[in-house]
């Protein structure tokens, strides 16, 4: 259980985290998904205790994280920076580590195991490859059998194999019972991992919602609609509540009615309809509209580049 | 939710939960100093240092004994020819003294650091406690087999010393624990910096390069600071025949180790207060 209260960061006059108050549940795998530099690491380091929050507060399984007399097996972290020095081995790494616990070396080789570094644990760790830092992360995160899982972008660097393994690890530990909050900035990835959402844009938070609420509400109700005349269909429709769009040819999007409603009054009016079909947003879509404003840095092209993205989705 | 049925849900644990202490951090120190070869390396450059120049600088005083200049010859020391090494190991000591903090923010090490110790400081005062046994235990053997080594070449001009002469054994130890402290000195700039090039250029500036600038005050500036300077108050202790000008062996030691534990102090009180 993460609780957080108020959590607030700023770094002079900029401010990374911005009155954050959300709560991570047992049990199920929290996403904290925020585009790059929304503060998803900043909050996090400060759950650690890494860093101090400028005013409010979070508990870690009821009490500051710097007030638990065992850490590691309270909260288990992968930040987001590989925090291994590379000129140690991956065993002594977690050697290291486990010790300061009083955690058995037979539970460094458990750990070893389960990520599926046992053939390269005595390697030093600057030689590892992304994926397998982040496995070593990951090791490092399991060692004391906390109760809670932090992990900043653990799919970062991983192969499809590594990301599959992640996924089912990440699940099992949540039905085992555990508190599971994996950052990304991917929704993609978080839609087939977790099953509670934290969204933040700009130290924000923008939702606090269950993957299929945010699913649901994302989709809208944007409807395709072609017909053989599109601007008689569009004087039908046209309504305060109903934006009707020209998508090119014969096409129009319509949003403010479901399918139903359209089609129905087509039919009264005696308009030809050709394709009829309610449109899913895709949820990489739904969460750029969602953080639009909140997006720190805005490439160039952005906007323009964007609004084609999404024709040529639509139009697919 | 309450907390009974948050509880309830968390699996038995497949290993007990201990706490931890300062005992254990040392001994997770010591894991960490013994796997890097950089510790290995430098305190081998080191013993290395200490022992070649106990035969280089003996033999060479040997082969051009005696000297011209009569006052040579009066103020020479032989505890001192053998133990000239310790001022190129002092180099080893103290890089590997500011790696040892700096390194970990370097790799961001010091995150899986502080996020097992988040009390901090337990982690300072072991890496302390573990350099400097790690250094004494390298380098009194190292220092000893120095003087040894140097003092059997220097008998060739009948010129040696014997440890039991006076001030000869305090001077031999004496080096060892210069280069300890050296090392803890380089371990707090690396605490208190946080940056390996801004350690080793603090630490070296205040040993090598303060008393050059000192050197350019005025006189009746420069004896009286002089004698504070944390190079001459270090090296005291190493000398069998102290400056009648300076401090007392022991008591030049016990400021320079003031001087280490200040450097720690306000490294601790960064690392405490700071983010990491």
């Amino acid at each position: 259980m993460i609780e957080a209260r108020g959590l607030t960061k700023r770094y002079g006059h900029k401010t990374a985290v911005d009155d954050l108050t959300f709560t991570v549940r047992p049990g199920v795998v929290t996403g904290f998904l925020g585009p790059n530099g929304a503060g998803k690491s900043t909050t996090m380091r400060m759950i650690l205790g890494l860093d101090a929050p400028t005013s409010g507060s979070v508990l870690v399984n009821g009490k500051p994280y710097r007030e638990h007399s065992s850490p590691l097996h309270e909260v288990g972290a992968l930040l987001e920076a590989r925090s291994i020095h590379t000129g140690r081995s991956a065993y002594n790494h977690l050697l290291a580590l486990a010790q300061t616990a009083g955690i058995a070396r037979r539970r460094v080789d458990e750990v070893v195991e389960l990520v599926g570094l046992g053939d390269v644990a005595k390697k030093r760790a600057g030689t590892f490859s992304l994926g397998m830092g982040q496995r070593l992360g990951i090791a490092s995160a399991l060692l004391g059998d906390p109760r809670t899982i932090i992990l900043d972008e653990p799919v970062n660097g991983l192969d499809p194999d590594g990301i599959r393994w992640i996924r089912t690890l990440l699940k099992s530990l949540a039905d085992e019972g555990r508190t599971v909050f994996v950052s990304s900035h991917l929704m993609s990835e978080m839609a087939q991992t977790a099953e509670h959402l934290i969204v933040v844009g700009r130290g924000r938070l923008i939702a606090d919602t269950s993957v299929q609420d945010f699913i649901a509400r994302s989709s809208g109700n944007r409807v395709r609609v072609r017909t053989t005349d599109p601007e008689a269909l569009a004087t039908l429709l046209a309504d305060p509540d109903v934006t009707v769009e020209a998508t090119g040819g014969d096409a129009l999007e319509v949003s403010g009615l479901s399918t139903d409603q359209i089609g129905v009054a087509a039919g009264r009016a005696g308009i030809t309809l050709l394709e009829l079909a309610a449109q899913q947003t895709s949820l990489e879509e739904a969460f750029m509209d969602l953080t639009k404003d909140a997006v720190e840095y805005h490439g160039t092209t952005t906007p323009e580049s964007r609004s084609a993205l999404t024709t040529a989705g639509a139009n697919r | 939710m309450t907390a009974a049925t948050t509880n309830a849900a968390v699996p038995p644990r497949t290993s007990s939960p201990t706490k931890v202490t300062q005992a254990r951090v040392v001994l997770s120190e010591w894991t960490k100093l013994r796997s890097l070869r950089s510790t290995v390396f430098s305190l081998l450059a080191a013993v290395v240092f200490v022992v070649g120049l106990a035969v280089l600088v003996p033999s060479v005083t040997v082969a051009h004994w005696p000297p011209r200049d009569v006052r040579e010859a009066a103020a020479f020391d032989p505890t001192s020819r053998s133990l000239a090494g310790i001022f190129l190991a002092q180099l080893a000591i103290g890089v590997l003294g500011v790696l040892l903090m700096t390194g970990e923010y370097a790799t961001g090490m010091i995150r899986a650091t502080l996020a097992a110790v988040p009390a901090r400081l337990p982690v300072l005062w072991a890496k302390a406690a573990v350099f400097a046994a790690a250094t004494l235990a390298v380098m009194v053997p190292a220092v000893f087999g120095a003087f040894v080594i140097g003092q059997s070449i220097l008998q060739a001009k009948q010129l040696q010393a014997g440890l039991g002469d006076p001030g000869v054994l305090r001077a031999v130890v004496g080096a060892a624990l210069y280069l300890t402290v050296v090392g803890i000195l380089g371990l707090g700039l690396g605490a208190l910096l946080r940056n390996t090039a801004g350690g080793i250029s603090a630490l070296f500036g205040v040993l090598f390069v303060l008393p050059i600038i000192v050197r350019f005050l005025p006189t009746s500036w420069s004896d009286p600071i002089d004698r504070y300077l944390p190079s001459t108050v270090g090296q005291t202790v190493t000398h069998v025949h102290p400056d009648p000008a300076g401090f007392a062996p022991w008591t030049g030691f016990a400021i320079f180790c003031g001087y280490a534990a200040v450097v720690l102090a306000l490294a601790a009180i960064r690392l405490r207060r700071r983010d990491a």
